[in-house]
């Protein structure tokens, strides 16, 4: 353990305050990472790769280069194993990808520059499929607040690093709520920025008109740190905005007052468990109480979410994967003609569920079926974000759980995919729409923490991390290291 | 119900390998899976436009000039298999 004034008590900003004003090195911070990560990384498994030597020579680096640099520089970043990370490799959480060593830096981490301090890799579900972390064919990572459960998914390494201590603030992806649940389920905030906020160049695609990079941190003030480090626009995709990106911090602490928010009635009733459903509503009278109106704002059409969204991201993998073939890269498994090469790499290259997930949207986009699942499930998507827009016509922030249940136990779903699948409920509308949304830890039942989720409208992070920063305040709930 | 033979024929369109024990559970797993969809049927969306992107995008482009890409070293370096200049596969069927 380290001593009473540890670096680990520290939130990322505070930290980045201190290696700015030149009271701790980015070298020092690294080296407390590195221990830290050797100590509990055995129970945790947060981590595919570490990279202890390379976080020490880059913050050298970095402490090097004083004067100039961001504020964000110095912090070690947990990143997860899904965004490409130069010379450092990128798994995926696959077999087929186990020695493949990206060339270039995902355009998400550029304003880290080339001296991006990175601790490690954090595990995931293979290709960011699923709701646990379990379908990683690096074993599954544990939630720091209770060994024998899942830290929720797809970012379930990036969750439990950060709420462990294996780092001060992670990256994850979010394509159905795969920053927001593990967010969630592991005590930590998780930020799902506006689709096309932050570019997706070097993230490796799952569902690319859904899949979003976004920051899981021990604060909102840390979350908008990271936004800020990782937004803006990238000629390198086609689909990120070329819209400005504004000042994440300025606003934070205006507070609710005035601010009009609206509680789901959709998400608030069957599915999710009463605990959880009590966290909500606690935390919407606490942000009444500071100010707030507060009334309900109904979504007709999330019920049909999650169905269009297990038709939608799955036929997008089916399209996606179809690029792990032997040829370039990765993993092969030699066969007399090339056909046969294509099967049997991809036979023992993927898990279960990335099979799963190929053959059903292989299955909704072929011959006979495409009107019938494909296209009927992008209309319902047009619904939800006219959905939406009605409820942005009446309130700044919509809020819910971010998932229906705490974290669950290992291995009590993952033979169930419609188990698994409906942990996604809450988070999937906001993917399909595009909006951003946030996960902000509301307090605990049955001992694990209960995230609550706050949606708004396209490209206003602002008034989300402010209402998310109220929300922090209100809730009964402070980031406490695990184990 | 999805017959053996269909889930045969989806693989081959993906070009995954499958075991016969694999067939047997992923058809049943995707019965389960497609009988929770079937409800976005019931909509009625026959004049609802479809959303492929929730920006909206349409033809974004970009300037066509020449500049520096990957060399062929680099993309070669991580081939399964190379010839010369050239990633090699197996016969072609």
């Amino acid at each position: 353990m380290a001593g009473s004034h540890s670096l680990l008590d520290l939130t990322a900003h505070a930290l980045a305050e201190e290696i700015e004003a030149g009271e701790v090195s980015a070298r020092e911070a690294a080296e407390v990472a590195n221990t830290r990560i050797g100590e509990v990384e055995d129970e945790i498994n947060a981590f595919v790769t570490t990279t202890p030597g390379l976080a020490l020579e880059r913050a050298e680096a970095v402490d090097a280069r004083n004067g100039g640099r961001n504020l964000w520089e110095g912090v070690p970043l947990v990143v997860k194993d899904v965004l490409s990370t130069r010379g450092v490799r990128t798994t995926c959480g696959s077999r087929i990808l186990e020695n493949f060593e990206p060339l270039y830096d995902a355009s998400a981490l550029r304003n880290f520059g080339d001296d991006l301090i990175v601790v490690g890799k954090a595990n995931c579900d293979e290709f960011a499929m699923g709701s646990s972390t379990e379908n990683s064919a690096y074993g599954p990572t544990r939630n720091p607040w209770d060994l024998g459960r899942v830290p929720g998914g797809s970012s379930g390494g990036s969750a439990a690093a950060v709420a462990a201590g294996e780092g001060w603030w992670a990256l994850g992806t979010d394509t159905g709520g795969s920053v927001r649940q593990p967010a969630a389920l592991c005590g930590i905030v998780g930020l799902k920025p506006t689709y096309g906020r932050v570019s997706r160049h070097g993230l490796i695609a799952f569902a690319s008109s859904l899949d979003v990079v976004g920051p899981m941190t021990r604060d909102v003030r840390d979350g908008a740190l990271l936004l800020q480090a990782i937004a803006g626009h990238d000629p390198r995709d086609s689909t990120s905005a070329n819209v400005e990106v504004p000042d994440y911090l300025t606003n934070l602490e205006d507070g609710v007052e005035g601010l009009r928010i609206g509680v789901v009635p959709e998400l608030m009733g069957e599915g999710i468990e009463p605990g959880v459903r009590e966290v909500a509503e606690r935390v919407a009278s606490g942000l009444e109480g500071a100010g707030a109106e507060v009334g309900e704002a109904s979504l007709p059409h999330s019920g049909y979410g999650l169905p269009a969204y297990y038709i939608i991201a799955p036929a997008e993998v089916s399209s996606n994967l179809a690029r792990f073939d032997g040829v370039r890269y990765g993993l092969r498994v030699s066969a007399d003609g090339v056909h046969e090469m294509y099967r049997k790499t991809r036979e023992e290259g993927f898990g279960a569920e990335a099979k799963r997930r190929i053959m059903l949207g292989a299955y909704a986009l072929s011959s006979g079926y495409y009107d019938a699942y494909y296209a009927q499930a992008q209309k319902v998507r047009t619904r939800i974000i006219e959905d939406f827009q009605a409820a942005f016509a009446r309130y700044d922030v919509l809020l819910s759980p971010t998932a229906p249940t705490v974290a669950f136990e290992i291995g009590e779903k993952v033979d169930d995919p419609l188990a698994m699948y409906a942990n996604d409920i809450c988070a999937v509308p906001a993917n399909l729409a595009g909006i951003p949304a946030i996960s902000v830890p509301g307090g605990l039942s049955e001992g694990l923490p209960v995230g609550v989720q706050l949606m708004s409208d396209h490209f206003t992070e602002p008034t989300l991390l402010r209402a998310a920063r109220a929300t922090e305040q209100v809730a009964d709930f402070r980031y406490q290291m695990k184990p | 119900m999805i017959s053996e033979e269909q889930v045969r024929h989806v693989a081959n369109l993906a070009r995954l390998g499958l075991t016969d024990d694999e067939i047997e559970k992923i058809g049943g797993q995707l019965d389960a899976i497609l009988d929770s969809i079937e409800k976005i049927r019931e909509l009625d969306l026959a004049d609802v436009p479809p959303t492929a992107n929730p920006l909206d995008l349409s033809n974004v482009l970009r300037p066509d000039g020449p500049r520096p890409e990957l060399s062929q070293e680099e993309a070669l370096f991580q081939a399964p298999e190379r010839v010369e200049d050239l990633f090699a596969v197996p016969r072609i069927d």
